[in-house]
């Protein structure tokens, strides 16, 4: 009765907790014969929270110059060790630590990535851990109250747990309507939320109903370029899930190991496609083009400086060291096809040597 | 028919729906049942729980203050906290307003208000508003119990929009506790503070944080901004009502407070313990025990598995608070009791707050520190430009007495008055200068005689004779032995029962403070006289009865605590009849006293 009251008083009116028919007399009457003077201790969301801070975690990579925040937020979401974040600068770099709720620490795989979706999976020596399953739910709409859990300003440290905050979802919407406005790849539905979840290091957390059952992922900061104001929203789970299914089970070529794989005698190389890189200088530099060959395949397919080279035959390859491996596996003879990030854009061009 | 039409209300031009002819009976009884069936969807349980939620709003809301500089630029929010005035804010808040401010509350009236006290370290700030005895007041509540997730609302002035003095609420939920926000320097830390995504906006600062039963859990103070602008982006950080409970009978002194340091330094070592990190031989730590590698288990009865954790602690105590300390070595445990030490000297403190009792204040703040919403850069309306009488109103200017190292001085002196006239309640001793003659038992065994005179004092303890010649300075006499000084310390103690504070030395009102071998919190005077480096007198603050002495002699040693109670009539003065006392946090003796009497004054030598 008690929980009852308090949603009522400052909370959630959600779909779920309007009363039944048999319910509400009941309710009706005890309500003229109570009225409570203040609230019970319990009447929040803290239990909620309790239950879904176990499954956050805080993810620390590259980053800590120029307005880049080193850190960024992270979701268990396999009790095999699983970690659903966004896929940002944050994880260039071999030195991935995540930590949990409970201040431990671990050295976190990268598993797999989803450019389009700008997501990534990465993989952490844990099991018997609580984590956020995806089972199908009610589609969240505008007006359903949402908690969302993130790491935002990287406020949280060690065991402190992740901060929270609240609101409504005001909208789901396509991105890709404000195409132009909003400097991202990901142009799908997303919901619009009235909580400010858009700030440094927040990207990666989870969007959760008042159950604390999870219905989408912080996206990453995005300001309108137009008129400078930040967008909060998440990318609905129910848009990921296909895809963490398949970065999970290996159904995806982007994180398959190279053991059954073997090198032709002639393998393709950057040379060959008539594009250079930018100097590797780093553990992870990002597979930049630095520079396109006249008269090459790669300028007739118009692959341009400054085109940042994602994956090669949808496998991850966006550093230099990555995607010369990769080409290596590939005979000359073949086409390839890089995915690459032009502004805002991903772009497919296949490439065959002559 | 049904036409619309156009009509309009205080000049703006509203479109309507009016209905005309037979139709009108038709309207009526649509939107009558409309009404009706609206009405029935809302369970009375939500309606009486909204009615619930406009009480709670409104009866917090009637205590919070919208503060305004002078000169009409500037200010930020505060809250009521007792009956006569005295009011919560923050340091970086008054500090362009200097000791004096007008205050505008939610019954639409405007409050003169003079600074109490400061802790800059803390961004607390302690006013008083004058002209009632019945201000509404916030309750202080314990934020110990505050949870991620609990429903909590902020009351204040924000972009400095009260200027009809009605404060502005903003609601949402605590989205993290037990927070550690790094200090500017060494002023305006942030210490186990709560975070909330409530609109915290600049003009918010000071203002309280409520919980949602309206009991007060947290003054606003900070944001987290950086690229965003200095607006809400939902994480606003409230300093925790045990902080302030711990700081407020302190800031009531009037004085500038400080915040405390244990004279060590922890850092994680590389299998995530908390260890010791650097410790000064100075401190009572390292006089307790603590050393270079020590793990810290326990830190005032919580738990430290992180350096915030243990700052979280540290945060929340003043200077000089006696606090347990657990620490590890080798596979083993120590608890301690340790006195912590100032994080800065008293000329350091002034010089980093730079004049906040001036006179004058600043007609617009300074430039904001980042991460304090304070008086916006840019005011979307423009502040009341509030007449001001130079100099101060009368009845302002009796209330403000400047003194370097005090925000206000006459709030020191009151309560020294105070004190002193119930403690003289007890037994006005200043008739009573002759010899002090104690005899009696040690409840460790033995006879005891102590005759405390002008001076000297004479005393026979079963481990042997014990003297202290007043008359030389008292710093190295110890006697006897192994208690710190207990003679010494009873010389002083006679010395303010007879002179009083103003003739004893140099005195000052500390403020509510603990003691390690009693529960609860005691008005606390500390005088300096000779050269014994501090003597705290101990009263309860119910009585004003004189019941503790804390004495340091010298760096060197430690304190000779003594505690009395079994008070008992000698002439219409109260005697205490058992002594306790401690040195070094080990008890030194229990002194039962089975006759006292005062002899004549004795003769001075010529």
């Amino acid at each position: 009765m008690s929980r009852r009251f308090a949603l009522a008083l400052f909370g959630p009116h959600a779909r779920s907790s309007e009363p039944t028919a048999v319910a509400l007399p009941a309710m009706l009457l005890l309500s003229y014969l109570w009225v409570p003077s203040d609230l019970p201790a319990d009447d929040s969301y803290a239990q909620t929270i309790s239950a879904v801070q176990p499954k956050m975690v805080k993810i620390y990579g590259a980053g800590g110059i120029r307005g880049l925040e080193a850190y960024q937020s992270g979701l268990i979401i396999s009790d095999q060790g699983h970690v659903l974040t966004v896929w940002s600068y944050v994880l260039d770099t071999e030195d991935v630590v995540v930590v949990l709720n409970d201040g431990r620490r671990f050295q976190s795989q990268l598993i797999g990535a989803d450019p389009r979706l700008g997501i990534a999976i990465l993989r952490i020596e844990l099991t018997e851990t609580p984590y956020f399953t995806r089972q199908a739910s009610a589609e969240p709409e505008p007006g359903d109250r949402i908690l969302a859990f993130s790491n935002l300003y990287g406020v949280a440290t060690g065991n402190e747990p992740a901060s929270v905050l609240h609101g409504t979802i005001a909208a789901r919407t396509q991105l890709a309507a404000r195409r132009g406005a909003f400097k991202t790849t990901y142009k799908g539905p997303v919901f619009i939320l009235d909580a400010m979840t858009n700030n440094p290091g927040a990207a990666g957390g989870a969007l959760t109903d008042r159950q604390g059952n999870l219905i989408g992922l912080l996206g990453k900061e995005l300001r309108n370029a137009e008129n400078e104001i930040w967008l909060n929203y998440a990318i609905p789970i129910a848009v990921l899930a296909n895809s963490i299914d398949d970065l999970i089970a290996g159904r995806t070529p982007s994180q398959a190991g190279n053991a059954d794989r073997q090198k032709p005698a002639q393998a393709l190389n950057p040379t060959l496609l008539g594009f250079v890189l930018i100097p590797d200088v780093l553990d992870k530099t990002p597979a930049f083009v630095d520079n396109v060959r006249k008269g090459s395949v790669a300028e007739k397919m118009q692959l341009q400086p400054d085109d940042l080279i994602l994956f090669a035959n949808e496998r991850i390859a966006s550093t230099c060291k990555q995607l010369v491996e990769e080409l290596s596996f590939i005979d000359r003879i073949d086409p390839v096809t890089l995915t690459i990030q032009r502004g805002q854009n991903l772009i497919d061009i296949t490439l065959q040597v002559p | 028919m049904i036409q619309a039409h156009c009509w309009t209300v205080n000049g703006r031009r509203r479109r309507a729906v009016r209905p005309r002819g037979a139709s009108l009976l038709a309207v009526c009884l649509v939107i009558a049942s409309s009404i009706t069936a609206f009405a029935t969807e809302i369970p009375p349980l939500v309606r009486n729980a909204e009615q619930e939620r406009i009480r709670v709003i409104a009866k917090a809301k009637a205590t919070a203050v919208c503060i305004f500089a002078r000169g009409g630029h500037g200010g930020g929010s505060g809250v009521l906290i007792s009956p006569d005035g005295f009011a919560l804010t923050n340091y970086h808040v008054v500090k362009p307003a200097g000791n004096y401010m007008k205050c505008g509350m939610d019954d639409g009236k405007l409050y003169d208000a003079v600074l109490v006290g400061l802790d800059p370290t803390g961004d607390v700030a302690l006013i008083k508003l004058l002209g009632r005895n019945d201000f509404p007041h916030a309750i202080l509540t314990d934020s110990n119990r505050v949870c991620s997730g609990d429903w909590c609302f902020a009351v204040g002035n924000p972009f400095l929009l009260a200027t009809d003095f009605h404060p502005t609420v903003t609601y949402g939920i605590v989205s993290g506790v037990h927070r550690y926000q790094p200090p500017a320097g060494t002023l305006l830390e942030y210490t186990d503070c709560i975070q909330t995504d409530a609109s915290i906006n600049p003009g918010n600062s000071g203002g309280p944080l409520f919980n949602a039963a309206g009991d007060l859990i947290g003054v606003n103070g900070r944001g987290s901004f950086e690229k965003r602008g200095r607006v809400n982006v939902g994480v606003g950080y409230a300093i925790s009502s045990n902080q302030l409970r711990n700081f407020l009978g302190y800031l009531k002194s009037g004085r500038i407070v400080d915040h405390a340091t244990l004279g060590a330094t922890v850092a994680t070592s590389d299998d995530g313990r908390v260890v010791v990190s650097n410790i000064l031989d100075s401190s009572n730590a390292y006089r307790r025990g603590l050393r270079y590698g020590d793990e810290i288990v326990a830190f005032s009865g919580r738990p430290i598995s992180s350096v915030n954790e243990f700052k979280n602690v540290l945060g929340i105590y003043p200077r000089g608070w006696n606090v347990s300390l657990k620490y590890r070595r080798d596979g083993q445990d120590f608890t301690i009791v340790v006195r912590l030490m100032g994080v800065h000297s008293r000329r350091e403190l002034l010089s980093k707050i730079q004049g906040p009792t001036a006179e004058k204040p600043e007609p617009s703040p300074k430039k904001p520190k980042p991460n304090q919403p304070d008086a916006p850069k840019r005011q979307p309306r423009p502040a009341p430009q509030i007449p001001l009488p130079q100099p101060l109103p009368p009845e302002v200017t009796k209330l403000v007495q400047p003194r370097e190292g005090y925000a206000n001085y006459f709030f020191n002196q009151e309560n020294q008055k105070r004190i002193w006239a119930a403690t003289v309640q007890h037994g006005d001793f200043s008739k009573s200068k002759g010899q002090w003659l104690f005899s009696g038992v040690l409840t460790a065994g033995g006879n005891f005689q102590i005759a405390l005179e002008d001076s000297r004092i004479l005393a026979q303890f079963p481990s042997g004779p014990a003297v202290v010649d007043t008359t030389l300075d008292l710093d190295q006499q110890t006697d006897p032995e192994g208690s710190g000084g207990l003679l010494a310390a009873l010389h002083l103690w006679r010395r303010l029962l007879t002179l009083g504070p103003d003739e004893f030395g140099e005195m000052f009102y500390l403020g509510t403070a603990p003691t390690p071998s009693q529960p609860g919190l005691f008005d606390v005077l500390v005088g300096t006289y000779n050269v014994v480096q501090e003597t705290r007198f101990l009263f309860e603050t119910t009585s004003g009865k004189l019941v503790g002495m804390e004495m340091a002699l010298n760096d060197d040693i430690d304190r000779c605590d003594i505690m009395f109670s079994k008070f008992k009539a000698y002439k219409g003065l109260q005697i205490p009849h058992k002594i306790d006392v401690r040195h070094g946090n080990q008890q030194f003796a229990t002194i039962e006293v089975s006759n006292f009497e005062i002899k004549t004054p004795t003769a001075k030598k010529p």
